[in-house]
């Protein structure tokens, strides 16, 4: 074992210049995967983040459309405590009403949160453009909403109810959450304002919570609705938006197809140098045999090289595959500055790419080592 | 005396579909601790034979007794191990590994056999590299040593694990006649003093003289196998 290894290292450091050319396809192969790995890591981050990571996740709401969340606190409170992996949970009453801001009435939805986990899960404070987040008594307009009626922070607007009931309130700030949808319907306030202006109770009409983990959300909601009154129904963020789901696993699919494609091209290239090799070598191999190397022994000379030039590869290729990593963060950017994506080196799928590179080396090794193993030393040693 | 190798009925036929018998009928007795030449023209089937016996290549028929088993029915791990401990091969064409100095090709059956160098190999590798002639060019690149050179080395490498039996195919081909002279009394200390059996191919009559018994091969048969009394009377002489 010993000696074919010391057999092995010496083939390959005899002929540097093809060694170190296989080791480089190997290498190649390794980092194209790396950096293909983390560009579509970091663009899933990316893509969950902006889509799912802003917004809740999990959400309760009465089964009967008009109904309300009565006990929100003790449930909200409840929540929190039971295990169930989810975070930030934010009772919020919503109500549809009208801005009224001279003649003109904008449609608008009040959104009445009862904690400041709704600035956590929408990101409230990140998305001002100006003023500050609604303190009791206040509310916060989106971009789009303030630009149309010409409404600046610190100005008085009127709320109307659809019974035409009317308050005034100050506004705190203008926020932008990127989205024109919201930033030209949602009204920010806390809930007692709502509850005050709409004549409602002590009530909520939803719960919304993030996961810890988005991914599990449709689980724990399952978990969740067998703790709750049979009153309540809980969503998840999963099941209204397959669309979004099967782009994600598409983006995942076709990650591995690359990989895998890398990888069968890799095992190939290794394949085949190694069998020219095994013939190169095969004069030597006849003598090895001749002085009583066993087949086996024999075999294992190839296995090792293989085995020793998928680390060197590997070794190579992550290095190659951090470098156009950082070269890709560091030189395509975007005109502000940040990179086009943020790329997601993930600790993990590089040691697992370093590892399937060895594996199949050695594994591309075990035709030439059979051949190897086979060789008759009477095809060498031929007679004068 | 009892027999290291016996062959009995050997035949070599070579080919499918156009035959050629290159030995006929072999039968063939070695005396342990001998010291025998093979001489015979060229193409008569000397290296065949060698090889047959070493067990590198196998007969068409007849049997192969090397220290009394019947090798045709060995596994080849069985045979590997056979000719690791107990052949040391010279071949007609020394055959060195290049990748590798001259000391390491010499190491290379022991470390085959002891998956290691050890301090006896390597005691024993250098003394014989001295014996040869050869330990100033004990690190050289085997590729890169001239003919005579790498054909000293080959022979260092057929004694390194002390063998039984050595088989050589013209192991001074390379030489001049003083250095043949020369390997061939080392080489026949070595069968004194290591009761090693030799079997040694020659062109040369006048250094096939040196050995106990002769054999000519012709046309793939034995067609003289002499006791050499001149030898063994030197021998006797000397002693
Ligand atoms: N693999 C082979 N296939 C066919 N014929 C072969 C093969 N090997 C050897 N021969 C033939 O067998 C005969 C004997 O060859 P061998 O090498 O044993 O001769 P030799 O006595 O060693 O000759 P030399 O003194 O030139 O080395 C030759 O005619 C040769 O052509
Ligand atoms: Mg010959």
């Amino acid at each position: 074992m010993k000696t074919a290894l010391k057999i092995a290292w010496r083939f390959l450091t005899a002929s540097k210049g093809q060694s170190l050319l296989i080791a480089i396809g190997i290498a190649v192969g390794v980092s194209v995967q790396v950096f293909i790995g983390s560009l579509i890591g970091g663009l899933q981050v990316e893509l969950v983040d902006n889509a799912i990571g802003r917004n809740t996740q999990i959400t309760i709401t009465a089964r009967d459309r008009g109904d309300y969340v009565e006990n929100y606190q003790e449930v909200a409170g409840t929540l929190e405590e039971a295990g169930l992996g989810v975070k930030r949970v934010s009772p919020v009453l919503d109500a549809s009403g009208f801005l009224r801001v001279g003649q003109d009435d904008y449609p608008i939805q009040l959104r009445g949160f009862a904690s400041s986990n709704a600035d956590s899960i929408y990101r409230l404070t990140e998305a001002l453009v100006s003023g500050a987040l609604p303190e009791s008594g206040q509310v916060a307009l989106g971009i789009n909403l303030a630009q149309e009626a010409g409404i600046e922070a610190m100005d008085t607007v009127t709320l109307a109810t659809p019974r035409g009931n009317t308050r005034d309130v100050s506004v705190s700030g203008i926020y932008d959450l990127k989205t024109a949808a919201l930033n030209s319907r949602w009204v920010l306030t806390d809930i007692a304002l709502v509850q005050a202006a709409f004549g409602y109770g002590d009530v909520a009409s939803a719960i919304e919570m993030q996961a810890e983990d988005p991914f599990q959300a449709d689980q724990i909601a399952v978990e969740m609705a067998g703790l709750l009154p049979q009153s309540l129904k809980v969503d998840d963020w999963k099941a209204q938006n397959e669309q979004l789901l099967s782009g994600l696993n598409g983006q995942s699919v076709s990650s591995l197809m690359i990989q895998v494609f890398v990888l069968v091209s890799v095992v190939l290239a290794i394949a085949s140098v190694l069998a020219i090799s095994v013939m190169q070598k095969s004069k030597q191999l006849g003598i090895l045999k001749a002085m009583g190397i066993r087949d086996g022994s024999a075999s294992v000379i190839f296995l090792a090289e293989g085995f020793l030039l998928g680390i060197a590869g590997a070794i190579l290729g992550v290095a190659l595959g951090l470098g156009l990593t950082y070269a890709f963060t560091r030189f395509a950017l975007n005109p502000d500055g940040t990179p086009v994506v943020a790329l997601l080196v993930d600790p993990q799928f590089i040691a697992i790419s370093a590892l399937v590179a060895v594996l199949s080396a050695t594994l591309a090794s075990l035709i030439p080592a059979r051949r190897s193993a086979r060789l008759d030393p009477m095809e060498v040693i031929k007679n004068g | 005396m009892d027999n290291i190798i016996s062959l009995k009925g050997i035949n070599k036929i070579y080919g499918s579909e156009i035959k050629t018998q290159v030995l006929t009928d072999v039968n063939l007795d070695i005396a342990n601790q001998s010291f025998t030449s093979i001489i015979g023209a060229s193409g008569s089937g000397k290296s065949t034979l060698l090889n047959i016996i070493g067990t590198l290549d196998r007969p068409t028929s007849g049997s192969v007794i090397i220290n009394g088993t019947q090798t045709t029915r060995m596994t080849r791990s069985a045979l590997a191990r056979l000719r690791n401990e107990t052949i040391g091969f010279v071949f007609q064409f020394h055959y060195l590994l290049p990748e590798f100095t001259a000391l390491e090709n010499v190491l290379m059956p022991a470390r085959i056999r002891d998956g290691r160098v050890t301090p006896e190999a390597m005691e024993r590798a250098r003394e014989l590299m001295r014996l040869m002639g050869i330990e100033r060019v004990q690190n050289n690149n085997a590729a890169k040593m001239s003919g005579g050179q790498q054909q000293r080395t080959s022979i260092a490498r057929a004694l390194i694990n002390n063998p039984r039996i050595v088989l050589a195919d013209e192991p001074t081909g390379n030489l001049d006649s003083d250095s043949t002279e020369v390997v061939y009394d080392i080489l026949r200390d070595i069968n004194e003093r290591f009761k090693t059996t030799f079997l040694i191919i020659t062109h040369d009559r006048r250094i096939a003289q040196k050995a106990d018994r002769i054999i000519e091969i012709r046309d793939g048969r034995i067609f003289l196998d002499l006791p050499n009394q001149l030898a063994k009377n030197i021998g006797e002489q000397s002693a």
